[in-house]
């Protein structure tokens, strides 16, 4: 069954040559499966360290991936990840995630910390975070339904200024407790 | 040697009324025409189940054939871990099919492929033969045993393993380790590169010293490398080592092992200097999967399978694709990420091809996390895209590096990894 060398060299270019000269350049759908391995397929993730990307908006994806490849956003692999892609790389993916239905997740959350940060999310953040966390204003990213423990560790990162809080969120985040933050994760995680 | 009515009904998950109707429309089952429209995926492992679902995904008019000997798939990334004692048993690694049918379609046969006849589009199986249009093979890995003397394929994995391939393997070795001596040698013997995981071994020098460290401290772990240096973060692992295990890993490079003698626990290296190990284990030098030798698929090195970078389609024989560790990847090491994200690009030219539609190059993604200690992990990472002049998956440069340092974060996301990618192969 096998083939002599010059056989097999032949085929190799031959092939090769008709495939790569039909190749279009990769479009967002190739780009952004390859994600899907750490954050869920069509971004929808089941790992509670990793969030969803599905329904998050444009702006906010390539917020984050401009964020993560300058450095700006403490990172472990999506800083090297985000070098890998250009500004228009960073928009087909956000466009296409923007198109996947919100994931919604099921978690073992605390009721009354639910109760407690759903009343404290109306009047602190509901103006970015709107739709109970469902929608972004701008680059704003959706909240609703994220792993708690993702949204947990990147509560401390702002905490401990790793991560830079926009301004606005700075205000409202500065003077609440740790018991107030922890009850609007557990809200927003809750929220389907 | 057509697929007989017992094996067919139990391929369709017990939709038998689907069955039956399927069976009536093509007239002799799997090994009837295809309507053209047919895609067999050999391997249910990291390739091969993304693979399928993808193709259905993308398009549900194409029929996608599973074909699996096992009726569930244990994860080689992690089962480290259940060596080292860090996890109770192989469950959270092992996945099944059901929903890849219930969810997507895909229709699953458990067979043992036998052979292909890459003129006629056939896939031969013990369930009978399967005609395709489009053949997806994602086999995995095989053992050059014979470079190894006195190795014999059937019973030497039996008292030597490898747990190289996840499943009774990896369930041996951990028992060998349980009932050795406190004081005895633990031998871990590492092929040349390329093979399957080149971070592996070195991850699970680290979770055999820990599990030494905690339940045997008198023990010690003999590395025997036959590469010249570590192969993969060298520098990470390097420092865990001296870290937490000073004194229990013994790591020697350059030192290929070219002979096993299993009545007196001895490997050689290079027929002049024997090690005797209490428990050794022995990872033999790697090919692609057996099947995709049968096929001939392999290229001149006669050990992997060169494919186009672009569809992943055999540069030997049309029609067949090769992805995971069997295939040629260029720069893509040979791991469970790489193989899911050559098989989304792989099933996303063969839609497009099978639709008439353009070629998409390739961009892909690894992401491979080793466990240092219970609690440290450490990753690569890498993007991937085709160098058409070099025709040629390349690394995009600046994206490949390693994690700056051992870290426990890394650990968690580690978790999160393997749900994620366990996760998607299975529903």
């Amino acid at each position: 069954m096998t083939m002599k060398w010059r056989g097999w060299a032949l085929a190799t270019g031959v092939l090769a040559i008709s495939a790569m000269a039909q190749a279009a350049p990769p479009t967002a759908a190739m780009l952004s499966n390859a994600c899907a391995g750490c954050h869920g397929t069509n971004g929808g993730s089941a790992g509670p360290s990793m969030p969803s990307l599905a329904g998050q908006s444009k702006e906010a994806i390539v917020d984050a991936m401009k964020k993560f490849k300058s450095g700006a956003r403490p990172a472990t692999v999506m800083g090297r990840l985000a070098k890998g892609f250009s500004d228009a790389d960073f928009v087909a993916m956000g466009e296409y995630f923007s198109k996947q239905k919100l994931h919604p997740t099921t978690q073992s959350l605390d009721a009354a910390k639910i109760a407690k940060g759903a009343s404290l999310q109306e009047a602190n953040c509901g103006r970015c975070h709107i739709e109970d966390g469902k929608e972004g204003k701008d680059d704003t990213p959706a909240m609703a339904s994220q792993w708690l423990p993702y949204l947990q560790i990147q509560m401390a990162d702002y905490l401990s200024g790793k991560r830079k809080m926009p301004e606005k969120m700075e205000e409202k985040v500065k003077p609440m407790s740790k018991q107030d933050l922890d009850a609007l994760l557990h809200f927003y995680a809750s929220v389907k | 040697m057509t697929l007989d009515r017992r094996n067919f009904i139990k391929l369709l998950g017990g939709a038998s009324s689907l069955a039956l109707a399927a069976c009536a429309g093509t007239g002799g089952g799997l090994s009837g025409p295809t309507g053209g429209r047919r895609v067999v995926v050999v391997g249910g492992g990291y390739g091969g189940t993304i693979a399928a679902k993808y193709i259905r995904m993308m398009d549900s008019s194409i029929e996608v054939v599973l074909i699996e000997r096992n009726d569930h798939f244990v994860s080689c990334p992690f089962s480290n871990l259940y060596i080292g004692g860090l996890m109770k048993d192989l469950s959270p690694l092992t996945i099944k099919y059901d929903k890849l049918t219930a969810n997507h379609g895909v229709k699953v046969l458990q067979a043992e492929v036998t052979g292909v006849d890459a003129a006629k589009k056939v896939v031969m199986t013990s369930s009978g033969e399967v005609t395709y249009d489009r053949l997806v093979l994602s086999p995995g890995i095989d053992f050059r045993t014979e470079e190894i003397k006195g190795y014999d394929a059937k019973s030497t994995p039996e008292t030597i393993p490898h747990a190289w391939k996840a499943g009774p393997q990896t369930i041996l070795l951990r028992k060998q380790l349980e009932a050795m001596p406190d004081g005895g040698t633990v031998v871990l013997s590492i092929p040349l590169a390329p093979f399957r995981c080149p971070p592996g071994p070195y991850e699970r020098t680290s979770m055999i010293a820990m599990f030494l460290k905690q339940h045997k401290p008198k023990s010690k772990i003999i590395v025997l490398d036959a590469n010249p240096d570590i192969v993969s973060k060298k520098g990470l692992f390097l420092k865990g080592w001296k870290k937490h295990y000073q004194g229990i890993v013994d790591y020697r490079p350059a030192k290929k092992v070219t002979e096993v003698n299993v009545d007196k626990k001895t490997v050689t290296i290079e027929g002049i200097e024997d090690v005797k190990g209490d428990v050794i284990n022995l990872i033999p030098p790697q090919r692609a999967g057996h099947i995709a030798v049968v096929a001939g698929l392999v290229g001149p090195d006669k050990n992997w399978c060169p494919v186009n970078p672009t569809t992943f389609e055999s540069t030997i024989h049309k029609g067949i694709h090769v992805i995971g560790d069997a295939c040629v990847a260029g720069a893509m090491p040979k791991s469970g990420y790489s193989a899911n994200s050559e098989a989304k690009a792989c099933a996303t030219n063969i839609v497009n091809t099978m639709n008439g539609k353009e070629l998409i190059d390739f961009s892909g993604i690894n992401t491979c996390y080793s466990f240092i200690s219970a609690k440290e992990a450490v990753e690569v990472t890498g993007v991937y895209s085709v160098d058409k002049a070099k025709n040629a998956i390349i690394a995009v440069p600046g994206s490949v590096g390693v994690s700056p340092d051992l870290s426990e974060i890394e650990a968690i996301y580690a978790e999160s990894w393997l749900k994620n990618i366990l996760t998607e192969m299975s529903t």
